[in-house]
């Protein structure tokens, strides 16, 4: 898994790397370098904000300053699965805070990070549109409404089992070979 | 030179000096967090430095302003005093007051400017918003503490003005913005820029940037 994640995070430099040359080294190139990045890889890896910051001959914080300004740059890799909490007007009453809490603590992670290993991804957004079901959480692409802190511990639960048995398969798989 | 008049009172200046300039030169105290002698564009990102002029139907940033011919200046008057009052607690309520355990207890411009304005330090109408973490420790030389700054941008553009390219930068926005001395290089290359110069650390009119306590060590390493 290590393995894989590193070779990923080489093929996507190297891509950055051999679109670069495409752009102007201006100033004005680095908002629409940021969003190419954005774009191809979901996230502007650290790695890359140096790469960005040589091209233009910028400094490196000068270039994580306007990438961290804008919310539309994430800063890590998202994850296999995508939690997303809302914390929109009818979630905040509700108590949204508390759910998008509820995974921070589960998952060892911020808001807008990813697990080490990759597995789940956590953001907040505003509002999803179904203010009614309050508060609510997008788990993949499923919506749960009316999530409690019950509700978070038994994805979580859910998660593991199914993370189990897609080992226990792969084992079986293997000694079966 | 020309003449203008401030707080009744004719000075003599350059014609196209900046105006706050103009009065700190004459002894006339206007608050002030953001400006440094010689700056060109002064960014005007504390809003302390308010005046009032006649001909202008609102109060102005002295720090904008360049001295003309007959130009007539008021810096105390209620609206500008209430103006800069409400700038400072503003700037307060984001503000970890601690002053006892601040290395710039006494030589704070905070403390000079609520002092000057009459000011509390600790506001009562605002709610508190501190930042997390309490300490960036990022910086292998110095540290940050982002609830001390007051975002004043002083130690970007020293650095800036040292090195030709800042080492460090504004980061995030809002509520969250920081100081972010993010990409630094290690240790090891920091003796010619950082360890000899620490004009950030001097210029900061709050000591939000300091020395890390054991840097001795980290720099004969």
């Amino acid at each position: 898994m290590d393995n894989e994640i590193k070779a990923q995070e080489e093929a996507m430099l190297k891509d950055i790397a051999s679109q670069l040359p495409a752009f102007g080294k201006e100033r004005g190139s680095l908002i629409p370098i940021l969003q190419m990045i954005q774009e191809n890889n979901a996230y502007v890896a650290p790695e890359a904000i140096k790469m960005v910051a040589e091209h233009l001959g910028i400094p490196t914080c000068e270039v994580y300053g306007v990438a961290t300004f804008y919310n539309q740059f994430r800063f890590h890799p998202p994850g296999r699965h995508h939690i997303k909490v809302c914390l929109g007007t009818a979630c905040h009453i509700r108590g949204g805070e508390i759910i998008l809490e509820n995974f921070e603590r589960k998952l060892e992670i911020a808001h807008g990070e990813t697990t080490p290993d990759r597995e789940f991804s956590l953001e907040r957004v505003a509002c999803v549109g179904c203010c009614a079901l309050a508060p609510v959480a997008i788990v993949d692409e499923t919506v749960h409404g009316h999530v409690a802190p019950s509700k978070v511990e038994g994805l979580m639960l859910g998660f593991r089992i199914e993370k189990e048995k897609e080992e226990r398969e792969k084992q079986e798989n293997e000694s079966g070979q | 030179m020309v003449k203008l008049i401030i707080d009744n009172k004719e000075i003599e200046a350059e014609e196209g000096k900046n105006l706050l300039q103009a009065c700190l030169d004459n002894n006339i105290y206007i608050p002030n967090l953001c400006y440094l002698h010689g700056m060109d564009n002064p960014p005007a990102s504390c809003r302390m430095c308010f005046v009032e002029i006649e001909g202008e139907h609102k109060p102005v940033t002295s720090c904008t302003v360049r001295v003309k011919d007959g130009m007539v200046v008021k810096t105390d008057t209620p609206d500008i005093r209430q103006l800069q009052r409400t700038a400072l607690q503003l700037l307060l309520s984001v503000h970890d007051v601690d002053c006892a355990h601040c290395p710039a207890n006494k030589k704070c411009e905070l403390q000079r400017i609520a002092k000057f304005l009459k000011v509390g330090l600790k506001p009562k109408r605002l709610e508190l918003l501190l930042k997390e973490p309490e300490i960036d420790d990022e910086h292998p030389l110095l540290d940050y503490y982002p609830n001390r700054c007051v975002l004043c941008g002083k130690c970007i553009h020293v650095c800036k003005t040292k090195l030709g390219q800042p080492l460090l930068a504004f980061a995030r926005r809002g509520f969250y913005t920081t100081i972010s001395f993010y990409g630094e290089k290690p240790a090891s290359d920091l003796n010619s820029s950082c360890k000899n110069c620490l004009a950030c650390v001097e210029i900061c009119p709050v000591s939000a940037i300091t020395l890390k306590n054991d840097s001795d060590q980290i720099a004969e390493a």
